[in-house]
């Protein structure tokens, strides 16, 4: 359903004619790999209406686009009120000067359009202030007026790599676990927002419980498990068309924690049975399934690597949990983790050199990150509960559920850039659980 | 971090505010959900071949050592008097729900919780229940009945409830 106006978007990449710019690796750019010390200051000044009824949408797309740049942690937005000049037409020369003694280093500068159908148009120019030159070619997208915020993260997805040189994450969304109610009669549904948390829209009721949600390599699709038969069962469900299937159903089995392989039809998942959990792939087309692991330990939280040869999982072979990695066909088990405590939940990231997991450790509960060798073990965050990360689509922010303490506890999304720096919670107006990061769209 | 506060205190009022909507959390939404609670259990305790006798009298539930699923020597005996119980009440089936503390994570808990119906299928078994009568499903750590962050509760929590209920007839 919320996949309508990616069709009518259409998403018209068409370069605006620009004379001279090719973009430059100038001053302007952020090493992001470094970790960022300096946010880098912008301005985005309201982008230009092209007629009255283009105004509020002009003024809330560069709102969003300052907001997305500011929440990377990466980029300062200088204040509005502290502009020197406007920009009262998108075809003006810019006065550099103006921006320049405001300490603006990176310009965005745009205008919108809506014509009589409803039909919104967006421009915009990226500019290096310093050198006096534009960063890239201008760019226009079309689509609805309702798809606004989607124009504003895809303009601001451009800004975020033209000057990082890395893939931008604001146009993506997340599939999550709505709560509500107290802690022991809570009340979960599954849900669907954007990165930033507008635009919630729930695909389940809250008749049965609903756990750790898993989107598909395109985004279409999602895994999930549901208690709806009464025993935790593995499902598929149809973004678009809300439809969903079960796809493990022996009796005397439960059946939970399915992950996409990068192929969209291979699936990994555990299987519990006589009081054991082991883990077994599925090509959900066939529903042909195959048993991965043969222990009396328990196997589960399973990842795919981004090529799909290999699986880190989770285990208790030891007597307490650690992070292995397997052949995508099962096979001989390599430990990775080597630290003392629990590890859990491990994610492999979109780049393939990471693998963030959960740690619990001394009464405490950390996101961490590791090489997929196990080497170079970071933590990220500590509280009373975090757990569960999803990486970002370009593999330079994890999210994850925290959740606090004692009788009033709730369950809450926060994410955290991999350097450790700029926590933050994502707004959801209830409690909000298990999060699954989508690709870019 | 005063933004991140305030947030936060929104969010507060937001959940505090559902949780008051009586509409949404009637008796009829909670009582299977809890999983043994004792809610809508039939019968009185002094019927002896009541299913709130089973609860009350006979015990229906046994708790777990932190991450453990080995049974306790009084698990054990609670275990006993319910193979006895279902021996006797031989129109009764067995649903035993295996659920976790809230120190672990969600899908670990689940496969412990597994683990833990298992630890007490295996023993009514061994005392003779038919396998027929016995299934077992995992809640993890989704089914609190104590909700502090304290050991007196995950104690509680870390449980295997035998929930009864009359065989369908063949």
């Amino acid at each position: 359903m919320m996949n309508r106006f990616l069709t009518l978007l259409a998403a018209l990449l068409c370069a605006l004619s620009v004379q001279s710019a090719q973009a430059q690796d100038g001053p302007l750019r952020i090493e992001i790999t470094e970790g960022v010390i300096e946010p880098l200051p912008f301005a985005v000044p309201d982008f230009v209406p092209g007629s009255a009824a283009a105004a509020q949408a002009a003024s809330d797309i560069s709102g969003l686009i300052a907001a997305d740049l500011t929440g990377t942690g990466l980029f300062r937005e200088i204040p509005k009120d502290a502009h020197i000049s406007g920009i009262t037409s998108f075809e003006s020369p810019v006065q550099f000067a103006d921006w320049k003694a405001v300490n603006a280093q990176a310009l965005v500068t745009g205008a919108v359009d809506v014509d009589a159908s409803g039909r919104l148009t967006v421009r915009f120019r990226i500019w290096d202030v310093f050198a006096g030159q534009e960063l890239g070619n201008g760019l226009q997208f079309v689509g609805t007026t309702e798809g606004w915020r989607r124009m504003a993260h895809k303009v601001a997805d451009q800004v975020y790599s033209r000057i990082t040189g890395e893939g931008g994450y604001f146009d993506s969304r997340v599939v999550f676990v709505a709560e509500s109610g107290p802690k022991d009669a809570r009340q979960k549904r599954l849900a669907i927002m954007d990165y930033d948390g507008a635009n919630v829209t729930y695909l389940t009721d809250s008749s049965s419980i609903v756990l750790a949600p898993r989107f598909s390599p395109t985004g279409q699709r999602i895994l999930y498990t549901s208690y709806e038969s009464g025993a935790p069962r593995i499902y598929v469900l149809d973004v678009e068309t809300v439809s969903r299937r079960v796809l493990e159903n022996q009796d005397g089995t439960m059946s939970f924690a399915p992950r996409f392989g990068p192929d969209g039809r291979t699936i990994v998942y555990s299987v519990s049975r006589g009081g054991n959990t082991d883990l077994y792939r599925m090509d959900i087309n066939s529903g042909q399934s195959t048993r991965l692991t043969n222990a009396p330990s328990i196997e589960t939280a399973p990842s795919f690597s981004p090529d799909g040869n290999r699986i880190v999982f989770e285990s208790d072979r030891t007597g307490s949990n650690h992070l292995y990695i397997m052949p995508a066909s099962g096979g001989e088990a390599q430990r990775i983790s080597t630290g003392s405590g629990n590890y859990g939940t491990p994610v492999w990231s979109p780049r393939g050199d990471l693998i963030a997991f959960t740690k619990q450790s001394k009464g405490r509960f950390h996101i961490g990150v590791m090489r997929t060798d196990g080497s170079e073990e970071r933590l990220l965050t500590a509280s009373f509960l975090d757990e569960g990360p999803t990486w970002s689509p370009n593999g330079r922010v994890i999210m994850f559920t925290r959740e606090t303490q004692g009788a009033q506890g709730a369950a809450s999304l926060y994410s955290v850039d991999i350097t450790g720096r700029n926590l933050r919670r994502v707004p959801t107006s209830t409690g909000a659980s298990d999060p699954s990061w989508s690709p870019l769209q | 971090m005063t933004y991140l506060k305030t947030i936060l205190m929104l969010c507060a009022g937001l959940a505090l505010a559902a949780c008051t909507d009586p509409a949404r959390f009637d008796d009829s939404n909670t009582v299977d959900l809890n999983g043994g609670s004792g809610a809508g259990v039939a019968g009185t305790a002094s019927d002896p071949t009541s299913p709130a006798y089973f609860q009350q009298a006979v015990g229906d539930r046994v708790l777990f050592v932190i991450d453990q699923y080995t049974l306790t020597p009084e698990a054990r005996g609670t275990l006993d008097g319910q193979a006895e119980w279902l021996m006797t009440n031989r129109d009764y089936n067995a649903l035993i729900e295996g659920h976790a503390d809230e120190q672990g994570t969600r899908e670990y808990n689940l496969a412990l919780g597994a683990r833990r119906a298992n630890s007490v299928q295996e023993y009514l078994l061994s005392r003779g229940v038919p396998a027929s009568r016995l299934s077992t499903i995992s809640y993890g750590k989704e089914r609190p009945i104590e909700i502090c962050s304290e050991e007196s509760c995950y104690a509680k929590n870390r449980r295997a409830v035998t929930v009864i209920s009359i065989a369908p007839t063949s």
